[in-house]
């Protein structure tokens, strides 16, 4: 199946670009990390490395076109097997679309936005509630969420009769959006209406960074061992129709530390601290409706060819929009992967009532010193943010300490 | 020349108008009130105000007759009737100039003269004022607030006569005080006066025509006064009506009928207390949208009438008859003219009333037969001042004060209180019921120690059974 290699957004208020210079050309095989192409923005050039595997099939976007949209195929990559473009992605400005490569058992997998886009303001949701006494008892009664109802009283007060009005269930007289400082509409602007997931989305990350205390620790793993581990494994299971993506190697990794490391698959509540029995890692995946998190359970006692095809399948249903309820609610770490997309590293939230969330960046060739001399390594960097309610600071370190083996030692995951 | 032309104009410088006047004079608007007596109006003139006057002079007059239990001795204690007038007079007179004071500072243009609804002109309403001095001049106004109040309504038969038969008016200002009365009507009016005679030392006789007095009150508080003042010496008949006034040259000899049986009683004076009538007439709504209803003007919630530009306020526009609810209705409907933001209607249920007989009875909401009607759970709390600290060293101990929850929401749903101060005290429940608080913030507020207000505090615990004082 064609992979399609989109144009990266370089920065996060990139909408286009320039594709200054083509490294490759149809039919070259590319490997993951291979420099493809370069991309030119008003402030910056930067390389664009492949993220999956094959041959490249058709560029789609000449050298030196300028105003390439930012998600817009440049490229088609073909997989083994397939011996041409059978459909040409519409060109150029294809629509912001399926950043993803790949439904495939693509390599560095599904994305995530980076910390959620420039938030306008605050929304109504997270701030504080003014709501009478009377009001908020009568919404527990009706099961009302009184961040959905319009308040009447005096400054937005929700007083009974606004509480009275609503139906439980309903999303009553939509709560204007209470920025604090109001975003208006122009001419020329276009007026996009919340959707479902995109208003869960908000109201979840907001949440979060406002209630979570996150900190941050960022490390720099050497994949070499990792990588020559996927190319063995694959040689292996790509018979049986299975290919591990570096992702998918994370997972279990991360799955593996956390079972050493309990006390960092826990959840904090008010009262006391619930530690996770099973680990279930949630994994951020881009549709173009917006993220979903499916979950990979047990994934510390799956092998690598079982959490690929699972992450494959739950990959695609979320795309197409058909994971179960069960398959992406709970999971108790997150892991977020935008290397596909260039990114070296970035932070980011938590994904509550999760403790820990793992973002990942683009693994590339570096120069780095090994016994005093310049040696080029294949690294990767990370980033945990982690709840400090849950995680002390040397907790969170440990844990990247015990990942830190997994990922560069990956023969111990067998253990 | 005056100027005659404004954004508002007030027709009744009463409580209601003065306000609205002022508010609107605050929002930046052009306001001229129309006052055909008055400024403050009755409330101010011949009503509350006064009243509280004579009310306190008897109130200190019930205290020295009972010196002996505080420890004091007081010999030869008598009044003169002049002198309680007087004060009383005075006492509303300066509160008539402090309302003059405050127009003027407003800078609020009064007419002194009586205004009438002239037509329009284009969008502007026309007001044709007789102005005291005779001589007269149209106003114009895009909106006029009719503020006109009411008057005592007058029965066939017991009309009063500003001699022998008196109504409010003349029951403020009497050249000498009766030694019989008879008060037709216990309402507010009607038991203030009742009270203010009987402890002055007159042989009051109240004639009500349902079978309760404070009929608006809850029936328990009812029952409480009739108990209290029937204990001061007061006779009360309920469910009577009195159907035949006979005036002899200084004594009237009124038939009363109660429970089928028809008997006479000859008193001093009567006073006729039978509630009140809008002041409706002559205000040219002939030919307007204006509706008059059993005397009053109908309104919406906005004090709107559904002629173009003209609104009504107060009681005027119906009940309750009370100077605060004018007041609020008046500044509500002058910010909704004027385009504030976030104005509300006013919730008759959070309205209190207070009558300052002794003792004082003070109530907002529902009463408890009336909230049973609306097939609600109840908690019913009721404290009497007898468990109170500071009501006994005050020498009070008669009253108490109930409140009755909705027992699946925790809503205050209405407070009635009877015994001393009572009436300083129902604001307390006012704000609580405003904020829509439950029984648990009131639970969880701090009363002072030792006051009155803790009664408060100790009638909600009642409700849920958890007072601590009895």
């Amino acid at each position: 199946m064609a992979i399609n290699i989109l144009m990266p957004a370089l920065s996060p208020t990139m909408t286009e670009g320039k594709l200054a210079k083509w490294h490759v050309k149809v039919g070259d095989t590319v490997t993951s990390g291979q420099v493809v192409c370069e991309i030119e923005t008003d402030k910056a050039t930067m390389e664009v490395e492949a993220v999956d595997e094959g041959r490249i099939g058709q560029l789609v976007v000449p050298e030196g076109a300028e105003g390439v949209k930012v998600n817009a195929v440049i490229a088609i990559l073909l997989e083994e097997g397939e011996k041409e473009v059978t459909k040409v992605a519409a060109a150029a400005p294809a629509p912001a679309a399926k950043p993803a490569a790949a439904p495939t058992p693509a390599p560095v997998s599904a994305p995530k936005p980076a910390p959620p886009t420039p938030v306008p303001a605050a929304s109504g949701d997270g701030a504080r509630l003014f709501a009478s006494p009377l009001a908020k008892r009568i919404a527990v009664d009706k099961g009302l969420d009184l961040s959905r109802i319009n308040g009447s009283g005096p400054g937005g007060r929700i007083v009974k009769a606004d509480v009275e009005a609503a139906k439980p269930g309903q999303s009553a007289a939509a709560k204007p959006a209470a920025t604090a400082q109001p975003v208006f509409a122009a001419p020329g602007d276009t007026r996009v209406p919340h959707t479902p997931i995109r208003k869960v989305i908000a109201r979840r990350m907001l949440e979060s960074k406002q209630t979570v205390p996150h900190f941050y620790l960022a490390v720099e793993f050497e994949i070499d061992a990792l990588l020559a581990a996927r190319q063995a494994i694959n040689a292996v299971t790509e018979k049986r129709g299975t290919k591990v993506s570096v992702n998918d190697m994370v997972i279990k990794a991360c799955a593996k530390a956390l079972r050493d490391h309990p006390e960092c698959n826990a959840s904090w509540t008010e009262d006391e601290m619930i530690q996770y029995g099973a680990v279930d890692i949630s994994v951020a995946v881009a549709t173009d409706r917006g993220l979903i998190t499916p979950i990979v359970r047990n994934a510390d006692m799956k092998g690598l060819a079982q959490i690929a095809a699972e992450m494959k399948d739950l990959a695609a249903r979320a795309k197409a929009g058909k994971l179960k309820l069960d398959e992406f609610q709970g999971g108790g770490f997150t892991i977020s992967n935008l290397g596909m997309f260039g990114i070296k590293n970035f932070a980011a939230i938590i994904n509550t009532p999760q403790a820990m969330i793992l973002a990942v960046g683009a693994g590339e060739e570096r120069v780095v010193v090994r016994k005093g001399q310049m040696v080029v390594r294949n690294m990767l960097d990370c980033t945990l943010a982690v709840d400090h309610r849950v995680v002390d600071g040397a907790l969170g370190a440990l844990f990247l300490q015990t990942l830190r083996a997994y990922v560069e030692q990956p023969a111990a995951m067998l253990a | 020349m005056a100027e005659t032309s404004f954004d508002i104009i007030v027709v009744g410088g009463g409580p209601g108008g003065y306000v609205a006047a002022i508010r609107a004079a605050q929002l930046g608007l052009k306001t001229a009130v129309v006052e055909r007596e008055h400024m403050g109006g009755i409330c101010l003139n011949w009503g509350c105000i006064p009243t509280k006057a004579l009310l306190r002079t008897s109130e200190v007059y019930g205290l020295i007759k009972h010196a002996d239990a505080f420890g004091l001795s007081v010999k030869d204690v008598s009044f003169d009737a002049k002198k309680i007038v007087e004060r009383s007079r005075k006492v509303a007179n300066q509160l008539s100039n402090g309302v003059k004071g405050l127009m003027k500072k407003n800078k609020i243009a009064v007419f002194d003269g009586t205004a009438k609804l002239a037509g329009s002109e284009g969008a502007l309403r026309k007001l044709a004022v007789a102005m005291n001095d005779k001589s007269s001049v149209t106003l114009t106004a895009k909106n006029v607030i009719l503020a006109t109040g009411a008057r005592a309504r007058q029965l066939p038969g017991l009309e009063s006569d500003g001699k022998l038969v008196w109504s409010y008016k003349e029951a403020m200002v009497p050249p000498a005080f009766p030694k019989s009365l008879l008060v037709i009507g216990s309402g507010a009016i009607g038991i203030e006066f009742a009270s203010f005679y009987r402890t002055m030392g007159a042989e009051v006789t109240v004639c009500e025509v349902l079978d309760r007095i404070l009929p608006v009150e809850d029936e328990e508080v009812s029952a409480f006064a009739k108990r209290a003042f029937e204990k001061q010496g007061m006779k009360i008949l309920t469910g009577a009506t009195v159907s035949n006034l006979k005036k002899a040259a200084n004594k009237v000899t009124a038939t009363i009928t109660a429970g089928g049986k028809a008997q006479e009683i000859t008193v001093d004076r009567v006073i006729s207390a039978v509630g009140i009538v809008g002041n409706v007439e002559d205000l040219g709504l002939e030919g307007t949208k204006v509706k008059v209803e059993k005397t009053h003007i109908a309104i919406d919630q906005w004090g709107f009438t559904g002629e173009p530009g003209v609104y009504a306020i107060g009681d005027v526009a119906g009940p309750p008859w009370l100077a605060h609810k004018a007041m609020h209705e008046g500044v509500l409907v002058v910010e909704k003219i004027a385009g504030v933001k976030g104005v509300h209607p006013m919730k008759a249920e959070n309205i209190p009333g207070c009558t300052y007989c002794q003792p004082q009875v003070a109530s907002i909401g529902l009463t408890e037969a009336a909230a049973k009607a609306k097939g609600l759970q109840l908690k019913v709390g009721k404290f009497p001042f007898i468990g109170n600290g500071k009501a006994i060293a005050l020498g009070e101990p008669e009253g108490f004060i109930k409140t009755i929850f909705d027992a699946k929401t925790g809503e205050l749903l209405g407070a009635h209180m009877i015994g001393a101060e009572v009436t300083e005290l129902i604001q307390g429940y006012s704000i609580a019921k405003t904020l829509e608080t439950t029984e648990a913030e009131l639970m969880a507020t701090v009363f002072p120690h030792p006051t009155l207000s803790e009664m408060m505090h100790e009638s909600v615990l009642a409700a849920y059974g958890r007072t601590l004082h009895i």
